[in-house]
């Protein structure tokens, strides 16, 4: 229904100047549009019902103000100068057509972008953990990272959960929100979890018997500060809440009775 | 074995299926032999059959099919929240309804809170054996 699209406001903004005011003729009071002022029109054709509107085309051109645009620029419907392109460069027939058609793949516009959040999952949220070696563990999560994966912490000196990445499938959301304002997880990205990169060593025939065993896996101390520093912040705010620190030591467990579909979290 | 709670105009009894399931409805009259006209002060008069309906021990005192204000005046007066909250059924039913919203973290606090209770108890209860064996 393009005739019914109005691109032209029924009452634009008065007019800066004196200048302005006299250009127009029929157009009292009002100035002519400058692109960017127009804001989207509500359709001036009532609907009676789906798909019939009130007014015919004759009177809704009547309506639009076209025969009043058209009378002040001399009977024929303001026209814009085409913008001059600019002359493509002349192209040669190509030397070779491949025998068959080749099939072109289809346009994907797809974006990448994080997983999106649970509603009920909140910075500070107390989440409890499905799967893995923590499972039952009940950690506080901190932020959402680029892969969508939630950034989460034990914190550690309270259940021995670690600054770790975890799936939000794996996850239930408890209602319980801990205060996160003192914790800065700026820092803590895909990158700072991703495996460390070795460098590869020429193998000599004596070696390989060696070499195997001198693998390290303690962890770094900067990572062991960060988490240490992540936690003084939290720890003092789930310590202002009685009970809290236990709940978030022990472990979840179903219980006789207790049936999923009917719990609160 | 005789009947007490009796089908009558101003018998309030709890809808125990349906779109109102929970609520505490008047009757306010009887069409048939198996339907009932309900009325309640947040909900439109309207008719249920009496199966859906299960009669309580509080009775109120209006005419048959008052308007709304009267009916809402009458529960006032005689005070029906009040005395279903503290009937036996009535504190059942709200403790049941605590007990479904609990969070996880409540669960838990309630947990700390048995374990206390019962090691209080218990320790009472030594303390009264030994007193009894000595």
């Amino acid at each position: 229904m393009t005739y019914r699209s109005s691109r032209f406001l029924p009452f634009p903004p008065p007019f800066e100047s004196a200048e302005q005011e006299d250009h127009c003729q029929y157009s009292e009071g009002r100035r002519p549009m400058a692109p960017k002022d127009r804001k989207p029109h509500v359709s001036r054709n009532p609907d009676l019902i789906r798909g019939v509107g009130k007014y015919s085309r004759s009177k809704m051109y009547h309506k639009r103000g076209l025969w009043a645009i058209k009378a002040k620029n001399g009977g024929a419907f303001p026209k814009h100068e085409k913008k001059a392109v600019a002359a493509a460069p002349a192209e040669k027939p190509p030397k070779f057509y491949p025998a068959d058609d080749v099939k072109k793949p289809l346009v994907n516009k797809r974006k990448a972008r994080p997983t999106k959040l649970r509603a009920s999952i909140t910075p500070g949220t107390v989440l409890i953990i499905l799967a893995g070696r923590f499972k039952g563990k009940r950690v506080v999560f901190l932020k959402q990272l680029t892969s969508g994966l939630l950034l989460v912490t034990g914190p550690f000196k309270i259940n021995g959960v670690p600054l770790r990445r975890v799936n939000q499938a794996y996850v239930i959301a408890t209602s319980t929100k801990v205060d996160i304002s003192g914790v800065n997880v700026e820092k803590f990205d895909d990158k700072y979890f991703g495996k460390k990169v070795e460098k590869k060593k020429k193998k000599g025939e004596g070696e390989f018997f060696e070499a195997e065993k001198e693998e390290k896996n303690t962890l770094p101390q900067d990572k062991k500060d960060d988490q240490k520093t992540v936690d003084a912040a939290l720890i003092a705010s789930i310590e202002a809440v009685p009970d809290l620190k236990s709940y978030l030591g022990a472990r979840f467990s179903l219980k006789a009775g207790m049936k999923p579909h009917e719990l609160v979290f | 074995m005789p009947f007490k709670r009796y089908v009558e105009i101003g018998r309030i009894a709890l809808v125990n299926y349906g779109k109102d399931y929970g609520k505490l409805v008047v009757i306010v009259d009887v069409i048939d032999q198996n339907r009932a006209l309900v009325d309640a002060p947040d909900m439109v008069r309207g008719q249920m059959n009496f199966k859906r309906l299960t009669l309580t021990d509080i009775k109120i005192d209006i005419k048959r099919v008052p308007n709304k204000k009267t009916l809402i005046a009458a529960l006032e007066a005689a005070d029906v929240k009040n005395k279903w909250e503290s009937s036996s059924w009535g504190r059942k039913l709200i403790v049941q309804k605590k007990r479904a919203s609990l969070n996880d973290f409540d669960r838990f606090k309630i947990m700390l809170a048995k374990i206390k209770k019962a090691g209080v108890v218990r320790q009472e209860l030594a303390k009264l054996k030994k007193e009894t064996t000595a």
